[in-house]
């Protein structure tokens, strides 16, 4: 593997009712990006329970992407503001275990952006793969086995 | 070894997903390295979805005996019905097939083939690993609530609540105006047959207001939605009239004796006056009057009750003391229809509409011509006495212009032709239609349009610079002058005309976006509201229940209109004869065992379906309330709550199945980190 190109391997959570039908939307308009993630459907945003961004990472992932619907718009009235809540504690916990936060991204993506959500898929593949493989022991023990510093103030990436 | 007997199902889509996945690949691939998660067949064809596709699942359930079906197609949206039904056929539980979208989310998106096929078997992998453990469900069956609501009564409206009160079932039309009606009630004549807007219009508004079906909820308006299709809860408020309607029987005394003059800026377009205590126009439906609370002396100073003293019903029908109402009524299916605003022609200063007394909304020349509007029907200037000898009219006011509507408007062109018509007719005044292009694409409406080029109308082609005052040569004193490029000569002309009529662009309700956001439903960037499907779906939404018609989804003209209400009429016909409503069965339960009772979920479901056992220390959820977003369940501490169809196993083994390869092929292990 050390002669290839690092290709970063991303899971991306949807929910059903925005966000998958943005990726089905990009399907139909024929837009293009980087098959290094692989999507699975939620009905929810709010369903994230923030072991599956765990197991990914465990696994074998080196980014997990988290969509739903905009503010306002889960299907499920507010549910995307839980996941919202969960995903800044979560990105949190995750820089003390060593995984920087670009890793994890939280976007948000209407029925009709399919050409965003590709986009936003290119450009965390772009951000990952600078970053490298996810390594979370080198970069502690880099860090004299100290966690990194928590995260200031909270701004929403998405 | 899984003791599951899976299939796997790779399909072609035609060259859609061969000419970029090597399907014949994966199904090989699929069969001899899945083996152990239960793959016991996997097969590749042209059309999974095909009736020769779907023998082939159906054969292998029955000869196989495979217990679960894992199809690699297009997007569930599309097909997961067609292949639930091909495993129900063969009588397997549906709910025990899983798809993957191996087109819009592989084939369609990437172009590298090596990778496109390794991502595909990876995305299989997801699926054989979640499918394991995939339960047998039922779907859940609901009664549908046979009540119909809708919203707005303009020719849209009614012409749903007719068909659908016709067939037998009841309706609540609620119309936030005083009277139903719409924009259609203002107009004085309809493209391209001239029959006036009135006759036409005016007995189905009689009808949907005595029809035994239908419930008319005048002057009110949707405060909350809740439920769900089948079985929604509208919560309306009814505004206070000040007049009791159970006695009021419309003799209009009230509104003779009324001294306050208003100027009508809604119905009359702003050319006519009303009473403080009045109906839009003498055809209202309902009959009954409204006060209007800004205007009438009695709110303003205490003082006058004119109208109540010379009432003569018993008891007196003018009530000062009324409240709004709040009224809540059980619907299972809603139909939107709550149409359009005009454009503000303000917002295009060098027209200039508000500044040049002689410059006319489109709205405000329709009014001016009706027979029973301000001036009974005599085209005039303002000064209410002289004719017009000349009149401009400008076509894609506020459309088609990038400053303020990308859109075509569709109904401007033939209205403007309308209008000159007209203008030739009563005033014989020259006519000059300044357009960009000619759209008269209908059923009689080019003709309409040789009609009045015949006519001796003057068509400019060119997109109007200004409008104005300023004479700048002789034979322009006193007139408006419309300064135009030509575009057919490649000139610039100053035409002198007495009125402009600008046919404004027609917009979604300024409030479109609060309304959608109440029924749950989507707009367009532009704010109009979006259709589940723009060809093959144009009145059903993504959400189940919410239909749509009608100018509220796009600008269209009378009869496009009128078939739009029809057609929203019918799919809930439809709906309503099923009489039950099966919904997927994606519902959270709680193991009473596990519950530890911290009521961490109790705050988490916006549905109210989640109740705590006070007494016993453990929550419930109530399946019924439950819509399965499934946030209850990502939120217990104790893995205690479940999910159906999402469950934590689910997810975990599609994870995993996802990561069983990495990008360029290599196993996952290899990437685990040391
Ligand atoms: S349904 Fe999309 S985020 Fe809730």
């Amino acid at each position: 593997m050390a002669d290839k190109q690092f290709e970063p391997l991303i899971i991306g959570f949807t929910c059903n009712w925005c966000s998958y039908r943005a990726a089905d939307l990009a399907g139909m308009s024929r837009v293009k990006y980087p098959p290094n993630v692989r999507l699975m459907r939620l009905m929810c945003s709010g369903r994230l329970d923030p072991e599956f961004v765990l197991k990914a990472l465990r696994g074998g992932a080196d980014g997990v992407l988290i969509t739903g619907c905009h503010p306002g718009e889960c299907h499920y009235l507010e549910q995307n503001y839980k996941a919202l809540r969960r995903f800044l504690l979560l990105r949190r916990t995750l820089k003390q275990f060593g995984v920087e936060p670009q890793r994890v991204r939280l976007i948000w993506a209407s029925a009709a952006e399919g050409a965003r959500l590709a986009q936003e898929i290119n450009k965390m593949v772009e951000e990952i793969r600078a970053l490298g493989p996810l390594t979370w022991r080198d970069v502690i023990s880099a860090n004299g086995d100290r966690p990194l510093e928590a995260l200031p103030a909270e701004e929403v990436t998405a | 070894m899984s003791e599951e007997r899976i299939g796997v199902y790779v399909c072609h889509c035609g060259s859609n997903i061969a000419s970029v996945v090597d399907v014949e690949d994966v199904a090989v691939w699929a069969k001899d390295n899945l083996a152990d998660q239960g793959v016991v067949v996997a097969r590749d064809y042209k059309f999974m979805c095909s009736s020769l596709g779907q023998e082939l699942i159906q054969d292998d359930i029955k000869e196989q005996g495979l217990d679960r079906v894992v199809v690699a197609a297009c997007s569930p949206h599309l097909h997961e019905r067609t292949f639930r039904n091909a495993c129900d056929r063969a009588g397997l539980n549906p709910f025990l097939c899983e798809m993957v979208s191996v087109r819009e989310q592989v084939s369609w998106v990437h172009t590298d083939k090596e990778l496109a096929t390794q991502k595909a078997k990876a995305m299989i992998a997801g699926g054989v690993e979640r499918v394991v453990y995939h339960e047998p469900l039922e779907p859940l069956r609901v009664p549908i609530n046979e009540a119909t609501l809708v919203v707005g009564a303009g020719i849209a409206g009614i012409q749903a609540a007719l068909e659908i009160a016709d067939s037998g079932f009841p309706v609540y039309l609620v119309e936030r105006e005083p009277s139903i009606g719409g924009h259609m009630a203002q107009f004085d004549k309809t493209f391209p047959t001239l029959d006036c807007s009135a006759c036409i219009l005016t007995p189905k508004m009689v009808d949907a207001g005595q029809h035994p079906n239908i419930t008319l909820l005048s002057w009110s308006e949707v405060e909350r939605v809740d439920g769900y299709v089948g079985n929604f809860t509208v919560t309306i408020r009814k505004k206070a009239r000040y007049v009791n309607e159970d006695v009021c029987t419309g003799c209009g005394i009230c509104i003779e004796k009324c001294p306050v003059n208003v100027l009508d800026t809604n119905f009359e377009a702003g050319l006519g006056y009303r009473k403080a205590v009045y109906r839009p126009f003498p055809q209202a439906v309902p009959k009954y009057p409204v006060i209007d609370t800004e205007n009438c002396t009695y709110f303003k100073r205490g003082k006058c009750k004119a109208c109540q003293i010379f009432c003569p019903t018993q008891p007196n029908s003018i009530d000062f003391e009324q409240q709004d109402q709040l009224l809540q009524v059980p619907v299972g299916n809603i139909i939107l229809a709550t149409g359009y605003d005009l454009f503000d022609a303000r917002r295009i200063p060098q027209y200039g509409y508000g500044r040049l007394a002689n410059v006319y909304t489109s709205l405000e020349f329709e009014r001016l011509c009706n027979a029973a509007g301000p001036t009974n029907g005599d085209v005039v200037l303002r000064d209410g006495v002289t004719k017009p000898e000349a009149v401009g009219i400008i076509h894609c006011v506020g459309s088609r212009d990038r400053n303020y509507n990308n859109y075509c408007s569709v109904i401007c062109c033939m209205q403007s032709l309308k209008f000159a018509h007209l203008v030739k007719e009563r005033t014989g005044a020259e006519v000059y239609n300044f357009y960009i292009d000619m759209r008269t694409a209908y059923k009689d409406y080019d003709e309409f349009y040789q009609k009045v080029l015949e006519e001796g109308t003057h068509f400019v082609r060119g997109r109007v610079a200004e409008v104005t005052d300023a004479a700048r040569q002789p034979g322009e004193d006193g007139k408006i002058i419309v300064q135009v490029e030509d575009t057919f000569i490649g000139k610039q002309r100053r035409i002198p005309v007495d009125m402009v009529i600008l046919s404004s662009a027609l917009e979604p309700r300024a409030d479109s976006d609060e309304v959608a956001h109440k029924f749950g439903i989507a707009c367009s960037a532009n704010g109009w509201f979006i259709e589940k499907h723009p060809k093959l779906d144009p009145v059903a939404t993504m959400t189940e229940g919410i239909y749509i018609a009608g100018c509220a989804q796009g600008p269209k003209d009378i009869p496009s209109t009128v078939a739009q209400g029809a057609a929203a009429a019918a799919r809930v016909l439809g709906r309503i004869q099923q009489k039950e409503l099966a919904l997927e069965p994606i519902r959270a339960s709680v193991i009473a065992e596990r519950c530890s009772g911290c009521r961490i979920c109790n705050n988490m479901c916006p549905f109210n379906a989640i109740l705590f056992h006070e007494d016993r220390m453990v929550t419930e959820i109530n399946p019924a309330l439950c819509q399965g977003c499934g946030t209850c369940v990502a939120a217990c501490p104790s893995g205690a709550i479940t999910g159906t169809q999402f469950s934590n196993e689910q997810v975990l083994a599609q994870i995993e199945g996802l990561l069983m390869f990495g990008v360029n092929g290599n196993l996952a292990n290899e990437l685990v980190p040391a």
